[in-house]
């Protein structure tokens, strides 16, 4: 037993295990009682610490509560939020003598899906039985899919636009329908005795999606995720909520370690309890170096004695994860064929009408952004994953202003930020694209610079008058050309010092005739003046 | 033996039952006895059957996506053996190893 004095503060191993720390600080708290020294690990940064000796492999099982107004077998409502128990039926509490029946619309989406994943979609499907006793399962059985799941052998394309990874494709083993448990709290600090259950969520339909173990960093995980989300909000099938419990992510993950006798496997961990991404990604990091480290310590691998698979919930306040209960014989559902529920057929015409209903989706939608209207993908990975919506705004706010990748600039610098600092969606930003097209002709023409044009934007915003009308109330004025050469003939005639100095090569002297002509005039262009002085120093002078 | 004594008392496990060992005998004696007369359809050639994964010969049964009323709470929890105001009460359930 490790005294827990001896455990790093941080990441809670113990201060002789140092694989990613080099220096052990040692400290006293301030209080003068406390006698007990602490202990943190100095670390270093991630890419150095990481070791090259092993890889990481990482499968994902998410499931997804589809987008319907009633259960997956009954007509209660699935609404989030209502008050415990008063969203169900005899059939859903598991009552005898109920009869499900299939929500039509629930199948639909999850076939969706599952076409929109690239997966084979069986002429046949059936649902079965998996038993198990668990408070928040009132039948003792879950429906879900056993041996004939309605999708099967299936991929999502992954990129990382910073270049983490190379693009690549993470495996679908399979997407089936499946029905969801209720929900059990316990207030360990209350101290009470007993666990309240609330069957509110019980048969509201999950589609359960199960990845190939193909990840090999907790970055391409995350990744895997936000594209999964992104696609799935692109179908409309789910909302996506983690807070609410809308998609919920298990993963699975251990290390492949080479050393002189050939490759070990460490023994699986299914991690549980993380409730966003950057919480997976956290908890994935952890683990990898949690399962180097006690194979380090045991030699422990996977198949060998004490290599059998476990499970542990990630602690997000403590940032570790730690070891869950699991019942022995819990791996043993005895599936069998529901026999309360039909099976259900699908025809090829079916799935090839469902293929060509889901439009546009964002990988596609990301190449023709590029492939359109010029921009890097960098942009229009930033932009496709706003949400349909937004693309929609700056495709429209690109065909008129006609310049794709300003039109780019502008969506992702100052309407992203307007969006977030009032925390609304496109739907509600105030100025129209046509409308902001109009101010982007002006900047692109040169008659307005991006700073003035930026605060048009924001009179604009704060005012909800067109662009001209918000110039106007800024007292600025496009500048004309004539007026603008008029102004730099004099500039230049005024200052003989500076174009001495520019023909001498020094055309950083330029400045000072930038600053005067716009103490004349604050409206002027100083890209525009730079260009004229420097072309009249060059022919005139 | 078709079934062995420890395999019944994993199922009665599995089923939350708990068997005398007196009980445990009668059933393994019964349960080969059902497994053996099943073992009777091994002998039918289904050479030419196509598997058949339901018994009944419908398919794509459906229902509209329809919300319908369902118990009010207090019929809900009528017949828990422990509930409060909101909930049914059980035993802790708790998810972490101590
Ligand atoms: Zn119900």
């Amino acid at each position: 037993m490790v005294r827990r004095s001896n455990l790093c503060q941080i990441c809670r191993f113990h201060r002789f295990q140092w694989a990613r720390h080099t220096v052990v600080l040692k400290y006293w708290l301030a209080r003068w009682w406390d006698t007990r020294p602490l202990y943190i690990h100095f670390s270093l940064p991630p890419q150095i610490a990481v070791s090259e000796s092993y890889i990481v492999v990482i499968g994902l099982e998410v499931h997804v509560q589809l987008d319907t107004r009633s259960k997956m077998f009954c007509g209660c409502s699935t609404e989030f939020g209502a008050p415990p128990n008063t969203q169900t039926c005899p059939l859903c509490i598991g009552m005898p003598g109920t009869l499900p029946v299939m929500n039509r619309r629930a199948f639909d989406l999850a076939l969706k899906t599952a076409v929109a994943l690239n997966c084979e979609i069986p002429r046949y499907t059936k649902w079965d039985r998996k038993q198990y006793y668990y408070p928040d399962l009132p039948k003792g059985y879950q429906i879900s899919q056993f041996d004939l799941p309605m999708s099967r052998n299936g991929y999502l394309p992954i990129s990382d636009t910073k270049g983490q990874f190379s693009p690549k494709r993470i495996g679908i083993i399979r997407a089936h329908l499946e029905e969801d448990a209720g929900k059990s709290m316990h207030d360990e600090a209350a101290g009470k005795a007993d666990s309240r259950i609330d069957l509110n969520r019980c048969g509201t339909p999950l589609l359960e999606i199960v990845s190939e173990p193909d990840m090999r960093s907790p970055a391409e995980a995350k990744a895997y995720l936000t594209e999964l989300k992104l696609l799935l909000n692109y179908l409309g099938v789910s909302d996506c909520n983690m807070q609410e419990g809308s998609l919920r992510v298990d993963a699975n993950i251990n290390l492949h370690i080479d050393t002189p006798e050939g490759t070990l496997a460490t023994p699986i961990v299914e991690v549980k309890n993380m409730n966003s991404f950057r919480a997976v990604e956290r908890a994935l990091t952890y683990e990898a170096q949690r399962q180097y480290e006690v194979w380090k310590e045991t030699g422990r691998v996977l198949g060998g004695p004490g290599g059998h698979k476990t499970t542990r919930g990630w602690d997000e306040d403590a940032q570790i994860t730690r070891e869950q209960r699991t019942k022995e014989e819990s791996s043993d559902y005895r599936y069998f064929p529901d026999p309360d529920l039909v099976p259900v057929t699908t025809t090829e015409e079916e799935v090839q009408r469902v293929r060509e209903s889901l439009g546009e989706l964002p990988a596609a939608l990301r190449v023709r952004l590029e492939q359109t209207y010029g921009i890097a993908p960098y942009d229009s990975d930033v932009l496709v994953n706003q949400g349909r919506p937004l693309v929609d705004y700056y495709v429209e706010l690109a065909e008129a202003c006609g310049d794709g990748r300003l039109a780019g600039n502008w969506v992702q610098q100052d309407v992203l930020r307007t969006l977030n600092e009032r925390q609304i969606a496109i739907a509600a930003f105030p100025v129209s694209a046509g409308a902001l097209a109009e101010l982007l002709k002006m900047v692109q023409a040169g008659k307005i610079t991006t700073s003035r044009g930026r605060e048009v934007l924001a009179e604009m915003l704060a005012s909800g008058t067109p662009a001209a009308e918000a110039m106007k109330a800024l007292g600025i004025e496009e500048v004309d050309e004539s007026a603008l050469e008029d102004l730099c003939r004099k500039l230049l005639q005024a200052n003989p010092e500076v174009v001495a100095e520019v023909k001498e090569g020094k055309t950083k002297a330029i400045g000072a005739l930038i600053g005067q002509a716009k103490k004349r005039n604050p409206n002027v262009n100083p890209g525009r003046v730079r260009e004229i002085c420097l072309h009249w120093i060059e022919k005139a002078y | 033996m078709p079934i062995s004594r420890e395999e019944v008392e994993k199922v009665s496990l599995l089923g939350r039952l708990l068997l005398s060992p007196q009980e445990l005998e009668t059933m393994t004696g019964q349960l080969g006895q059902i497994l053996d007369y099943m073992g009777l359809l091994e002998e039918v050639d289904t050479g030419q059957v196509e598997p058949m994964a339901h018994a009944l010969d419908v398919s794509d049964v459906f229902r509209d996506d329809e919300v319908r009323p369902g118990l009010p709470r207090e019929e809900a929890l009528a017949n828990a053996p422990n509930r409060d105001d909101e909930c049914y009460l059980v035993p802790a359930v708790l998810g972490e190893l101590h």
